[in-house]
C-alpha cells in the first residue's frame, strides 16, 4: 500500500513535470506550429536564472518566488527575440525552423559554458521545501508536491488568459483561421509575438522547477526537450487539454514500467506504447478541429 | 492560411534531428582500428641530442570531459614545472608539447599519433574516459610509444605500451566491498550509469557478493544524465538495504542524490559509496545533499603525508587557493614522476629500455609509496574510504594497511574466476 502509493505519486509527479515541460511547447509547436528545439534550451535558461537569483538573494525560499517570475521573464524575452529575429522570415518552412532553432539550442548550450562554466552548478532548495509528508507511510517529497502545485498553476494560468480574456481570444482566433482573424482586424503578428512570449516563459518556470530535483547544466533542457514534444504529439497538436492528459499518463505508466522492469527498459516500453498509439491515432488524443482550408 | 505542421513529415524529421544530437554525444564510441591503422610501425625519432626532451600531454580541454580533464592538466603542468625547477631528467629539461583531445576518442588517437610521430615526444600523459583510452592503444602500440593513464578504471586490460597509474579494480571497488562487509552490511542495492565501466563493476560486485553472502537486493541502470529517479529511489528505499553502491556518473549524481534525500534516506540509516565523486565533483552536486556519504578512492586532498602537504600546497600557490586536489590528478601527477624514475633507471629515454627498467620503479607519491608492477605496468596503490565533511572535502575513515598490488584481471580472486572470460 505504501508503495503503491509513492509510485502513484512518483508517476504524478513525473506526469507534473512533464507538463510544465510541455505546456509552453504545446503554445509554440501546438498553436503557431512552430518546431522549437531549443525550448529545453529555454529551461536551461530559467534554471540558471533561478541559479543567478540565488547569488543576489541568499535566502533560498525568497530567491525560489522572485526567481518563478524571473525565470518567466528571461524564457520569454528569449523566445521574443527569436521570434523576431529568426523564426517570423520562415513561419511557412517548418523545416527551416527546425534546423535553425536546433542551431540555437547549440549556441544558446555553449554561451551557458562560457557564462557558467562546464560543470554543474548548485541551486539551494529552501528549507521549507526540504524533507517529505507521510501519507499512509509513503514519503511524499516536498519539492515534488510543490512543483506538482507549479504546473497546476500555470495549467490554470494558461486556460484562463486563452478562455477569458480578449488576447486569449485573438490567440485562438489566429490559431482556428489566421486569414479571417486578420481580416477582421486582429493583428496576427502581435498575437504570434504574445503566444511566443509566454511559450517561452512557461518553458523559463519549468527550468526554474527543475532545479529542485536535478542538476543545473548546460546540457539540462537535451534532457526535457524530447519528452516534451513526446506529450504535445501524443497529445494532440494543439491541445492543451491532451498535452495535459498525455503528461500524466506518461509519467504514470513510466513509473509503473520503470518500478515492474528497469530504468532503460522503462523507457523502451513507454517509447514503443507511444509509437503503437500514434499509429492507432495519428492526431493525437484529441485533434484539432480548425476552419481553415489549410 | 493556417500553418499547418504535418507530423507524418514532422516525426522523421524530429527523429533525424535527435539522431544528429544523439550522435554527438555518442561520438565516444569510436572506432580504434581506423585511427591506429594511420600509425605505422617504424623507428623513434625521439630527439635526445639537445638539452630538453620533449613530452606529450593529451586531455580534453573542450568538450563535456574538460571540466575533468583540465584538472589533470593542471596538475601535470604542476609536475613538469617541479620536474625543470629540480634539474629535469636526465639533465633535460621537460618541453611539453599539448594536444587537446576534445571529448572524443577519434580525436584523441588522432592526436596522440601526431604527439609520437610529429613531435616525437619521449612519453605521453593523458586520457580519462575508458573509450578514449581504448582509441589511443592500437595507437601506442602500433608505434611502440609510451602512454601514462591517470585515471581509475574498469580493469581486464594491460598493454606494455600503457601505464596505468589508476586504480584498477581490486584497488578501488573491491575493497569498498571489504569494508562494507567488515561493517557488517548483510545486503546492497547498485544504482549505475548505463554504460561500460558500471556494468562491468556491477558484474565484480555480483561475484564477490554472491561468494561472501551479501545479498543483492537491486541493480538499476539509467541512461547517462538522466535526472529522474522518484521510482529508483522508491525501490531502494522499499529493498531496505543496508548499503547502496553507486556508480553513477556526472549530472545524474545530483538529481540521485538530491531525490534519496527527498524520501526521507539518509548517509546514517542507508549509506551510499560512491566510485566517481571525488573532491572536484562535490560542489556540482551540493555538499547539503552528500555530506556524510561515502566514497572510494586512493587519494583524498586531506591525506596527512609530506609528500601530500607539498603537493597541496603548490598546486593551491599555483592555480589558487580555492582549487581542489583529487585522486586523479594526483595520479596524473604520480604518472610523470615515475616516468622520470624509470628514464633514471634506464639512463635512457628510449622505450624499450624504459619498459625494462619499469618493473619495481618506486615514487613517494602523495598517497604514499607506490611500486610498478612491470608484469601488468599498474602500480601498488593503497585503497582508502573516505566520508565527506562539511567543507566539502573528503576525510578518510578507512585504509587498507598496506598498498594493495594491482591484479586487473582479478586472477588472485577465486569468486572472480569467471569475470575475466
Amino acid at each position: 500500500m505504501e508503495l503503491l502509493i509513492g509510485q502513484m505519486f512518483a508517476g504524478l509527479s513525473l506526469g507534473s513535470v512533464l507538463l510544465l515541460a510541455a505546456l509552453g511547447l504545446s503554445l509554440t509547436f501546438g498553436q503557431m506550429g512552430v518546431i522549437n528545439m531549443a525550448h529545453g534550451e529555454f529551461m536551461m535558461a530559467g534554471a540558471y536564472t533561478a541559479f543567478v537569483v540565488q547569488q543576489v538573494i541568499s535566502d533560498a525560499g525568497v530567491s525560489l518566488l522572485v526567481s518563478v517570475p524571473a525565470g518567466f521573464l528571461v524564457g520569454g524575452v528569449l523566445g521574443l527575440v527569436l521570434e523576431a529575429v529568426l523564426l517570423r522570415r520562415m513561419y511557412h518552412r517548418p523545416l527551416d525552423t527546425l534546423l535553425v532553432t536546433f542551431g540555437v539550442a547549440l549556441i544558446l548550450q555553449q554561451a551557458a559554458r562560457d557564462i557558467f562554466g562546464a560543470p554543474s552548478v548548485d541551486v539551494r532548495a529552501p528549507g521549507w521545501l526540504q524533507g517529505n509528508i507521510e501519507v499512509l507511510g509513503a514519503p511524499i517529497p516536498l519539492t515534488r508536491l510543490f512543483i506538482l502545485a507549479l504546473s497546476l498553476l500555470c495549467l490554470a494560468g494558461l486556460v484562463l488568459l486563452l478562455r477569458a480574456t480578449p488576447l486569449g481570444r485573438r490567440i485562438r482566433a489566429v490559431v482556428l483561421n489566421r486569414d479571417l482573424a486578420e481580416t477582421s482586424g486582429v493583428s496576427t503578428r502581435r498575437s504570434d509575438q504574445l503566444t511566443f512570449f509566454i511559450g517561452s516563459g512557461l518553458a523559463g518556470v519549468a527550468g526554474v522547477a527543475v532545479t529542485l530535483i536535478g542538476s543545473t547544466s548546460p546540457y539540462l533542457g537535451t534532457n526535457y526537450i524530447v519528452d516534451a514534444f513526446l506529450v504535445v504529439v501524443a497529445g494532440g497538436i494543439g491541445q492543451i487539454k491532451g498535452a495535459v492528459i498525455a503528461a500524466f499518463a506518461l509519467g504514470v505508466l513510466q513509473s509503473v514500467f520503470e518500478y515492474s522492469t528497469t530504468a532503460s527498459v522503462g523507457k523502451v516500453l513507454i517509447l514503443i506504447v507511444i509509437v503503437v498509439f500514434l499509429q492507432l491515432r495519428p492526431q493525437g488524443i484529441f485533434s484539432l478541429k480548425t476552419r481553415s482550408l489549410a | 492560411m493556417r500553418v499547418s505542421v504535418n507530423k507524418r513529415a514532422f516525426l522523421p524529421l524530429a527523429a533525424a534531428a535527435m539522431a544528429t544530437a544523439l550522435a554527438g554525444c555518442g561520438s565516444q564510441i569510436a572506432d580504434p582500428a581506423s585511427a591506429g591503422s594511420t600509425a605505422s610501425t617504424g623507428t623513434s625519432c625521439v630527439d635526445t641530442s639537445g638539452s630538453s626532451i620533449k613530452v606529450g600531454f593529451i586531455n580534453s580541454l573542450s568538450g563535456t570531459m574538460a571540466i575533468s580533464e583540465s584538472t589533470v592538466f593542471d596538475s601535470l603542468t604542476l609536475a613538469a614545472e617541479e620536474i625543470n625547477a629540480s634539474g629535469g631528467v636526465l639533465g633535460k629539461q621537460l618541453q611539453v608539447v599539448s594536444e587537446d583531445g576534445a571529448s572524443e576518442p577519434t580525436k584523441f588517437a588522432e592526436r596522440a599519433g601526431k604527439l609520437i610521430q610529429q613531435d616525437c615526444t619521449a612519453a605521453v600523459f593523458g586520457g580519462w574516459t575508458s573509450s578514449s583510452r581504448k582509441a589511443m592503444l592500437p595507437v601506442f602500440e602500433a608505434n611502440d610509444a609510451l602512454l601514462f593513464y591517470p585515471v581509475q578504471y574498469e580493469g581486464l586490460e594491460s598493454s606494455k605500451n600503457i601505464f596505468y597509474t589508476g586504480a584498477t579494480t581490486n584497488q578501488q571497488i573491491i575493497p569498498a566491498l571489504d569494508y562494507l562487509a567488515e561493517q557488517g552490511t548483510k545486503s546492497l542495492f547498485l544504482v549505475g550509469s548505463d554504460y561500460v565501466f558500471p556494468r562491468t563493476a556491477n558484474k565484480i560486485i555480483q561475484a564477490y557478493a554472491a561468494a561472501k553472502g551479501i545479498e543483492i537486493l537491486g541493480e538499476e541502470y539509467t541512461p547517462l544524465g538522466s535526472t529522474e529517479f522518484s521510482t529508483i529511489v522508491n525501490k531502494v528505499r522499499d529493498s531496505k538495504a543496508d548499503a547502496v553502491f553507486n556508480t553513477l556518473n556526472g549530472d545524474s549524481n545530483v538529481a540521485f542524490f538530491r531525490q534519496y534525500k527527498s524520501v526521507g534516506l539518509a548517509a546514517d540509516t542507508m549509506p551510499v559509496v560512491s566510485v566517481s565523486i571525488a573532491e572536484e565533483e562535490v560542489p556540482g552536486v551540493g555538499l547539503d545533499n552528500v555530506e556524510g556519504q561515502l566514497t572510494a578512492w586512493d587519494y583524498y586532498q586531506t591525506l596527512d603525508t609530506p609528500a601530500n602537504k607539498k603537493f597541496v600546497a603548490a598546486f593551491k600557490a599555483k592555480f589558487g587557493a580555492e582549487r581542489v586536489t583529487s585522486d586523479p590528478m594526483e595520479a596524473a601527477y604520480t604518472s610523470l614522476y615515475l616516468w622520470k624514475a624509470m628514464v633514471e633507471k634506464a639512463g635512457s629515454f628510449d622505450v624499450d629500455k624504459v619498459q625494462t627498467a619499469a618493473d619495481g620503479v618506486t615514487f613517494e607519491a602523495p598517497e604514499g609509496l607506490v611500486t610498478v608492477n612491470g608484469e601488468n605496468n599498474h602500480i601498488t596503490k593503497t585503497p582508502r574510504i573516505g566520508k565527506i565533511n562539511s567543507e566539502g572535502l573528503i576525510d578518510t575513515v578507512w585504509s587498507s594497511p598496506e598498498a594493495v598490488e594491482p591484479d586487473p584481471f582479478l586472477a588472485t580472486y577465486d569468486w572472480a574466476k569467471d569475470l575475466a572470460k
